[in-house]
């Protein structure tokens, strides 16, 4: 939790949005990509959902301080930027984890229990659907049809597809994660010792 | 410009590929499906394992990938074939198979035939797909290819007649192209079925020079994806077929509208589009001749209304993707205020047979006035599950039973739901519909996007019809109150009924009454269609609804709010632990006298104690009205 709050955004109808607030050194780093990205385009309307694209493939989000930089280069208002990223699915507003979880939610995976599989994963991550886990390791998303019916339920973890995915599976798929991440703390752990 | 100039450019390219491939009609050539769906299934190790083993065996073969031929069921797909032998398909492959294929196919002329699926040319020692029902069936116009050329290579699709069609075209008038494609009544394949060539003649008599024609590959319906199938797996078929619509209707500019969901389908749709460039296919004087016209791909952010033509639009100029009023249509105002064209993936891929095979040869697949033939990606509770091709006019019940081989297990059929979130739920009754624009749309469904989910016994109507308004309300762009607001309210509704809270029959006259006004008070399409999968419950299960009203039961025992999960003491062995072990929740308890129960207030009704359950036991059952454990608890002591 070191230096992450979550900060209240702004409220649109489909619920609360909210943004893990990046810190200051993290906005340089963020502008910087910004600029360089906003280099390649035309500063014309049509541009701006490629724009916003190319910002989100490089930075995996997009930040508030991003969307502001945007709007000033293209010479329109913030809310008209803050709009299409609200309007579309593609765009998220929270940075990623480390590691994705996207459920899907296509007819076949919903009949099957895809809305099983999602709970369960809120239920173990104690998050909610768009949301990142507090320590940013991992982020849930629901995704609709990834076109792999004949496996449901489906879930895309990172970019692995995870066929049949039952409640124990979703611990199962946990439990590697957490596995991992801990040989790699003790593997720094001892690391630093010996460097000591 | 001279015909002759064109013929001759396309003989060279032809006579080029045909050279290119003739080497792999010489060696052992394996196919590997890497569509999405077979990448999920583990084709990409699939493939490895192939390129691994024939390395190290020193073997002169060919590993190439595919892309999808439709049989999802048996993901990954390999297709073997080697001089000697007719092409054989294999499915379920995986490492060990890749092993022994190898070993006894490609070293020791062994097919193991005890592993083939079906071969693809006729011959004397294995079926082929015309023995099986679906190939009976099936008839294949636009997927014909697919899964059976490099996607990635421009040669594979020109090997086999590809831009033939656009070599043919540039040396007619573009009238005459507008005659054919009129005259074979191709209909728009997107769902609304209007016929193809009226709005490219619209689009060519619209005034101005600058005309832009634009593929929709928006593909939302989250049940559907025979667009990105046959983007990922001939993506030069729609290119093709762009080209000619571009150059009948006089345009120099044209554009893939690319859901950025579908990178694979991106990706090689840029590769393809520059293995065009390169072969003088798009740029300027096209083969030689005067016709100019380039193509460019967006990427669409994910916005089911965005399929619709003017939020297209929209969407495209750097705006929300919001419907607008029409007129004027696209065709006279359309991207940047200019013509345009815009039709659906599907559409544009019939255009290069048509123009091919002529138009009389289109309309005699099908029926009469919906010609050609339907694609659909039929899933749910079926045997096959997959991408299917087959005539207009072929009924549900030939597309359930006969090509998806019914259902699995011995469950009942429920209902078929045709069209995704803008269609309908057609009960048994409803089977013997032809599958046809207007037939389906009587019946109270549409041709829609091509989702084809099957459903049966165990699948409750009031869930999936609210599944469905759940998207639709989710997608409504908000621009017309009915749509926003009364979606939301008829999805509050129905949560209430899956949920048991419920009490008043007369819900389902305000459910009807709220789906007429969205239907008449709504701009687009999403809004016009959304209540059609409520309606069609409501028409043809109305019991279903009364039972989770009335008895706050659901019949399919699948509203999570209205079942308990239940372990019968008469059934259940205490010497086994399955239930305990796969309970997520630690809900599942041994009892004193060692037989296991539920604790009902940790149950988080997730379904995985009655999997675990071994078969002869079979002793976790679902019970609902939920209030039926406690009185089966009672009636034990």
């Amino acid at each position: 939790m070191q230096g992450v709050t979550k900060r209240h955004y702004v409220i649109i109808s489909k619920g609360d949005v909210f943004v893990l607030k990046p810190s200051e050194n993290e906005k340089e780093i963020i502008i910087e990509h910004v600029a360089e990205i906003l280099g390649g385009w035309r500063a014309d309307r049509e541009n701006l959902i490629p724009i916003l694209q190319d910002v989100q493939d490089r930075l995996g989000y997009l930040p508030g301080v991003a969307m502001e930089k945007i709007a000033t280069a293209m010479d329109i208002p913030a809310v008209d930027v803050f709009g299409l990223a609200t309007f579309y699915n593609q765009f998220r507003l929270n940075p990623p984890g480390d590691h994705q979880f996207k459920v899907c939610m296509g007819t076949a995976c919903y009949m099957v229990g895809g809305n099983i599989a999602m709970d369960s994963f809120k239920r173990r991550l104690s998050i909610g659907e768009g949301d990142t886990t507090p320590d940013r390791k991992f982020s849930l998303e629901r995704v609709v049809c990834v076109g792999c019916c004949s496996i449901a339920p489906v879930v895309v973890v990172d970019d692995m597809i995870e066929g049949k995915v039952t409640p124990t599976r979703v611990d199962g798929i946990l439990l590697a994660f957490e596995d991992k991440h801990q040989k790699k703390d003790d593997n720094k752990g001892n690391q630093g010792q010996e460097g000591v | 410009m001279s015909a002759i100039v064109i013929e001759g450019y396309y003989a060279g390219l032809k006579s080029k590929a045909d050279h290119k491939l003739l080497p792999l009609k010489e060696k052992p050539v394996i196919w590997v499906g890497t569509a999405t769906c077979g990448k999920a299934a583990g084709a990409i190790e699939v493939r490895e394992a192939f390129k691994k083993e024939i390395k190290s065996r020193g073997l002169d073969a060919e590993v190439m990938e595919v892309g999808c031929m439709g049989h999802c069921y048996a993901e990954p797909l390999t297709v073997i074939s080697k001089p000697g032998f007719p092409p054989l398909c294999y499915g379920h492959v995986d490492e060990g198979l890749v092993k022994r294929l190898v070993e006894d196919f490609l070293v020791n002329d062994d097919p193991c035939y005890e592993y083939a699926m079906v071969a693809l040319e006729p011959n004397d020692i294995f079926p082929t797909l015309t023995d099986f029902p679906r190939g009976a069936y099936e008839e294949k116009i636009i997927l014909e290819d697919c899964g059976f050329i490099d996607p990635e290579d421009i040669d594979h699709y020109i090997a086999r007649e590809g831009y033939a069609a656009l070599a043919k075209v540039l040396t007619m008038k573009p009238e005459e192209v507008l005659e054919e494609i009129k005259a074979s009544n191709l209909r728009g394949r997107g769902g609304a079925g209007f016929p193809a060539g009226i709005k490219w003649e619209a689009c060519r008599k619209s005034p101005g020079s600058e005309k832009y024609v634009i593929v929709n590959a928006d593909e939302g319906d989250p049940g559907a994806f025979m667009d990105r199938s046959i983007l990922e797996s001939n993506p030069h078929l729609v290119i093709e077929g762009l080209i000619i619509s571009a150059y009948t209707i006089g345009s120099s500019r044209g554009y893939f509208y690319v859901r950025s969901e579908y990178p694979q389908a991106i990706r090689r749709l840029e590769t393809a589009l520059e293995q065009a460039r390169e072969k003088g296919l798009l740029g300027n004087s096209i083969m030689g001749s005067d016709f100019n016209f380039d193509i460019e791909i967006f990427r669409g952010s994910g916005a089911f209304v965005c399929g619709e033509g003017t939020a297209l639009i929209n969407s495209m100029e750097g705006k929300m993707g919001i419907p607008e009023h029409r007129p004027p249509r696209l065709a006279e105002s359309g991207f940047r205020g200019k013509p345009t064209l815009l039709n659906n993936v599907k559409t544009f891929a019939y255009v290069p047979a048509i123009i091919r095979k002529g138009a009389d040869w289109f309309k005699s697949t099908g029926t009469s006035k919906s010609p050609g033939t339907a694609v659909f990606s039929l899933v749910g509770k079926v045997g096959n599950s997959g991408l299917v091709e087959v005539p207009m006019g072929t009924t549900l019940r030939q597309l359930v039973y006969d090509v998806g081989e019914g259902i699995p297990g011995e469950k009942k059929f429920k209902a078929v739901q045709i069209g995704g979130p803008s269609g309908g739920c057609l009960p048994e009754s409803a089977l013997d519909v032809p599958i046809d624009f207007d037939s389906l749309h009587e019946a109270g469904a549409i041709m829609g996007s091509g989702g084809l989910v099957i459903l049966d016994e165990d699948d409750c109507m009031v869930a999936i019809a609210r599944y469905f308004l759940e998207f639709t309300q989710k997608e409504s762009c908000g621009k017309c109150t009915f749509c926003r607001l009364g979606t939301k309210h008829m999805l509050d509704i129905l949560t209430r009924i899956t949920k048991g809270q419920e009490e008043d029959l007369a819900s389902l006259d305000i459910l009807r009454e709220l789906a007429e006004d969205i239907e008449a008070g709504s701009l687009c399409n999403l809004g016009k269609t959304a209540p059609n999968p409520v309606l069609t419950t409501i028409r043809y299960f109305l019991d279903e609804y009364k039972e989770h009203i009335v008895n706050k039961r659901c019949p399919a025992l699948m509203c999570t709010d209205l079942i308990a999960f239940y372990i019968a003491p008469e059934k259940c062995s205490k010497l086994c632990n399955a239930c305990v072990g796969s309970c997520p929740t630690e809900a599942v308890y041994t009892r004193e006298d060692g037989l296991k129960a539920i604790n009902q207030d940790k149950c988080v009704k997730c379904n995985n104690c009655l999997k675990a359950c071994p078969t002869e036991y079979s002793a976790v059952i679902k019970l609902s009205p939920p209030e039926l454990v406690v009185e089966k608890e009672r009636e034990q002591k």
